[in-house]
């Protein structure tokens, strides 16, 4: 190159200045001409849209009318707004934090074990898995529904393991019919009873699929005659198939209640206990004299344990964050493993010979040592982070997609997705932007900087 | 969502080529001798169907193809037909006829002067044989645009008769005795209602029917036009009416909460499904599908349904949508478009998808006899039988803002009333300041 510039810049009158100042002007022209299609794509495809949509923000929402900031002002006037800021801001700070440590422990760990790459193509795999496929998978997963969500099927057979299950959870008596329900869900007799009385606890509310086998009709146990000294009774479900029973009696085919604790009660304290048999009769002897109530304890009716609410609106946004770490997980170990791969091998030996162990080496030699790569990792997470759409729009359900939104969720429901306002769409596009900047100023100047 | 984008993607592609194929198909053919009148001519019908529906409407093609000589082609928008007909047209490819599914769509191409009216022959049609509510659905300012084809009822109280049985109640007149058929049904042991909350149109479209009954139909299309604020007394009245209904634990399967996480087909296979939790299911005609197709229940037999009941005072409602028929301005062959359209409003069309299922007419000349079940039968009678009564669904009049936007507008917020039926006024002035907001923009 040089060579020929020579000897084009032959022409004795030509200064050496003059030559050296052209031979520079033909090189800017020349790089120009290289950086040039590379310019004109990035005009067209982000500076233009960039500028287009900064304008756009100042319109309303037919685009016609300029309406100064007012898309602004609007925009920190809607709750929805405040809250999609913060929900990102919870993103932002938690989800590359998280990412970058469990990167850097898995990255260290998989190092020392023995099928390193099969554990992390299997730990990168999800990576393959687009954002789509994997927020309809954790839909699936943070079903609510023990029968369908795999997280409440196994929190609710942890739980049931422990505490049992109740016989009777939808039983329940009618209103004015004899019994009175307690404030901790039991059931007891409006009137007293005393021994020698016989009681009838009717409920309704059980399928006659639910009923425990052998369950047998309360007809006659509802009207035997209890013996001097005795209380007894029957609780029977006062429900007959297909209608026609009189309420609060023991129809011929009402079936009574087995497996129902019932308690005497007598000032407030359970003075006797007993279970109901086949046809729901039950007896109390050797009593005092005296009135009692007969109650239901609560434990006949407890509702089933109904597993945790990942959807609900208070933990939404951890549940959508957690399937975001299932798909980055491989990409942050993968990263800091290759850093932790071109750690000098002799600091790390000389720490050994000095006897400092496992943790000190990690400690204050490898996570020093791989600063600069963890940083990276977490700038480009948190650029990624905050354009995360697909994951809150597919796994958070109607209900509470007000309590999941992100900032580009917003920005895509005002525009796009009903709003149909592209002036405010604008505006949070331009606030998203707003706030990526800085973290695009960063990484760039790492760049640069490591070239130097 | 996955199934509808790539819908979406084939049938754009598919129009591509269909529309490619128009291009560079041959010159015209003049008309032929026996009342081929238009073969050769190509129309391209868009619409938002697919899978069986886009199945059915073909043998309507199929059968205007026949009858007339013009080839037929449907283009599937998928959901969301405004944008990608607002598209096609700015691209010069525009399809002849558009199935509109929305009024609001409709009143939408309307105002942008997209569409053209219907000839003179298809409009004399229309007022023989449709209840004039259609035509007022049709029109935009007076001038009749769009011809409703197919229809839905969205009246309809879903039960499995197992279960009414079960408690001994029959299918009840008004709504009180709902509620108390509701309460029997729920001492059975089996929760009366499934309510699909986690989608906000279905909630919507109860408030719509109980709002229709009792406060009348003038209420309705004030209210639906924004004439009125949903502060109104009858809002409040009626957001009353149905959280008597909503916050009682023993008449919602599961209660509040649990429906908060039901969707549509969920609740429809709480009462349909292999373990039925609840007896009844409150949704349009289109229930009947999927307990056919996805529970295998058969219609009419294991899976009745009864006329929403009229609520204290007012009549039975009957809250109805549809897709309506238009022919844009900037379509090719504009002379076989609107001979389609003419085409359509004949009993002979509604007639060939009547027979082949999934399909309302609101067409009051057409047999009842081609409907082939009886469920079908009885539905489509209610609906005509309603006449000029039928009012169409609010929500999909009102701005998408509003009345169409999951986690937005009148969705959020009655979904949020179901989470807490306490404060009915409240409710009403947030469905309020979210309508002013909408309707403004």
């Amino acid at each position: 190159m040089t060579a020929t510039l020579l000897k084009e810049a032959s022409p004795p009158p030509v200064t050496l200045a003059d030559r050296r100042r052209r031979a520079r002007r033909r090189g800017r022209a020349v790089a120009l001409a290289f950086v040039l299609p590379a310019l004109l794509l990035l005009g067209a495809l982000v500076v233009y849209p960039v500028l287009f949509s900064v304008g756009r923000s100042f319109f309303d929402a037919s685009g016609t009318r300029f309406v100064g900031g007012d898309n602004y002002t609007e925009m920190f006037r809607d709750p929805a707004t405040i809250k999609a800021v913060r929900n990102t801001a919870i993103w932002v700070v938690v989800a590359p934090t998280l990412l970058t440590g469990l990167g850097l422990v898995l990255a260290v760990l998989v190092e020392k074990v023995r099928w390193a790459t099969a554990f992390k193509l299997l730990l990168f795999m999800p990576m393959a898995v687009s954002f789509l496929a994997a927020g309809i998978i954790f839909r699936l997963a943070y079903d609510e529904d023990p029968d369908k969500g795999v997280l409440n099927a196994a929190v609710v057979s942890v739980h049931d393991a422990f505490t049992g299950t109740s016989a009777y959870p939808t039983a329940r008596a009618r209103d004015g019919q004899g019994l009175t329900k307690g404030a901790d869900g039991s059931y007891r007799t409006t009137a007293s009873a005393s021994p020698g009385d016989t009681v009838a606890l009717g409920l309704v509310g059980v399928l006659p699929e639910d009923l425990p086998r052998g369950a047998r009709p309360a007809y006659a146990a509802a009207r035997r005659q209890a013996a001097p000294g005795e209380l007894r009774g029957a609780v029977y479900l006062d429900f007959t198939r297909g209608g026609g029973g009189e309420q609060g009696r023991a129809d011929r085919k009402e079936s009574g209640l087995p497996e129902m604790t019932v308690e005497a009660v007598r000032d407030g304290h359970a003075v006797a206990s007993t279970t109901t048999a086949a046809d729901g009769s039950f007896r109390f002897q050797h009593l005092g004299p005296g009135p009692y109530t007969v109650r239901l304890p609560a434990s006949n009716f407890a509702p089933p344990y109904e597993g945790v609410s990942w959807l609900g609106p208070a933990l939404v946004t951890p549940a959508v964050i957690g399937a975001y770490l299932w798909i980055w997980t491989g990409f942050a170990m993968v990263l800091i493993g290759a850093g932790l791969a071109a750690l000098p091998r002799d600091a790390l030996e000389a720490a050994r010979m000095d006897g400092a162990n496992e943790w000190q080496i990690f400690r204050r030699i490898t996570v020093p040592l791989l600063a600069p790569v963890l940083t990276v990792v977490f700038v480009t997470l948190v650029i990624n982070v905050m354009k995360v759409f697909d994951l809150v729009y597919i796994i958070a359900p109607g209900p509470v997609q007000e309590d999941a939104t992100v900032l580009a969720t917003q920005m895509w429901l005002v525009s796009f997705g009903g709003g149909n306002n592209q002036g405010l769409g604008s505006a949070l596009g331009v606030l998203l932007l707003l706030l990526v900047v800085p973290a695009m100023i960063f990484n760039v100047r790492r760049f640069l900087g490591s070239r130097r | 969502m996955m199934r509808r984008r790539t819908t979406l993607l084939a049938s754009c592609t598919a129009a591509a080529l269909a529309l490619g194929a128009t291009a560079c198909g041959g010159s015209p053919v003049s008309a032929g001798g026996d009342g081929k009148a238009l073969d050769g001519q190509t129309i391209t019908v868009a619409g938002v169907w697919s899978g069986s529906e886009q199945k059915n409407f073909q043998k309507v093609l199929d059968a205007f193809t026949e009858k007339t000589g013009a080839k037929t082609q449907f283009v599937s928008t998928g959901d969301n037909v405004s944008t990608v007909i607002g598209s096609k047209i700015e691209g010069g490819k525009a399809p002849e006829v558009v199935m509109v599914p929305q009024v609001g769509v409709l009143q939408q191409f309307a105002k942008q002067g997209w569409l053209k009216p219907l000839s003179k022959t298809a409009g004399a049609a229309v007022d023989a044989n449709y209840a004039s509510v259609w035509k007022d659905y049709g029109s935009v300012d007076g001038t009749l645009y769009g011809l409703y084809f197919k229809a839905a009822h969205k009246s309809t109280v879903w039960y499995s008769p197992d279960a009414l049985d079960q408690a001994g109640v029959k299918p009840p007149a008004t709504y009180d005795a709902m509620l108390k058929a509701g309460h029997t049904v729920s001492e059975s042991g089996l929760a009366a209602f499934s309510v699909a909350g986690q989608d906000g149109w279905t909630l919507t479209d109860w408030f719509e029917n109980v709002y229709l009954s009792q406060a009348g139909p003038e209420k309705y299309d004030a209210l639906a036009a924004h004439r009125i604020k949903w502060t109104d007394p009858t809002v409040v009245e009626a957001l009353t009416t149905l959280g008597k209904l909503f916050e009682d634990k023993q008449l919602v399967a599961g209660g509040r909460k649990e429906a908060l996480s039901t969707d549509f087909p969920g609740s429809v296979e709480k009462v349909f499904g292999p373990k039925p939790e609840a007896g009844m299911v409150y949704e349009g005609d289109f229930v009947a599908g999927v307990a056919k197709d996805q529970f295998g229940r058969k219609i009419g037999e294991d899976a009745n349904f009864f006329p929403f009941p009229a609520v204290t005072g007012g009549k039975a409602p009957v809250v109805s949508g549809g897709d309506a028929a238009v022919v844009l301005k900037d379509g090719k062959n504009q002379k076989a478009a609107m001979r389609f359209l003419e085409y359509l409003t004949t009993p002979e069309a509604s007639a060939v998808w009547a027979g082949a299922g999934g399909f309302l007419s609101p067409n009051k000349k057409l047999d009842l006899a081609s409907y082939g079940d009886d469920v079908t039968r009885e539905t489509a009678k209610s609906l005509v039988a309603a006449g000029d009564s039928v009012r169409f669904d609010m929500s999909d009049q009102a701005p998408a803002a509003f009345g169409g936007t999951k986690g937005a507008g009148e969705w959020k917020i009655l979904q949020d009333f179901l989470r807490d039926p306490s404060d009915p006024k409240g409710t009403a002035a947030r469905l309020e300041s979210a309508a002013a907001k909408a309707y403004k923009g």
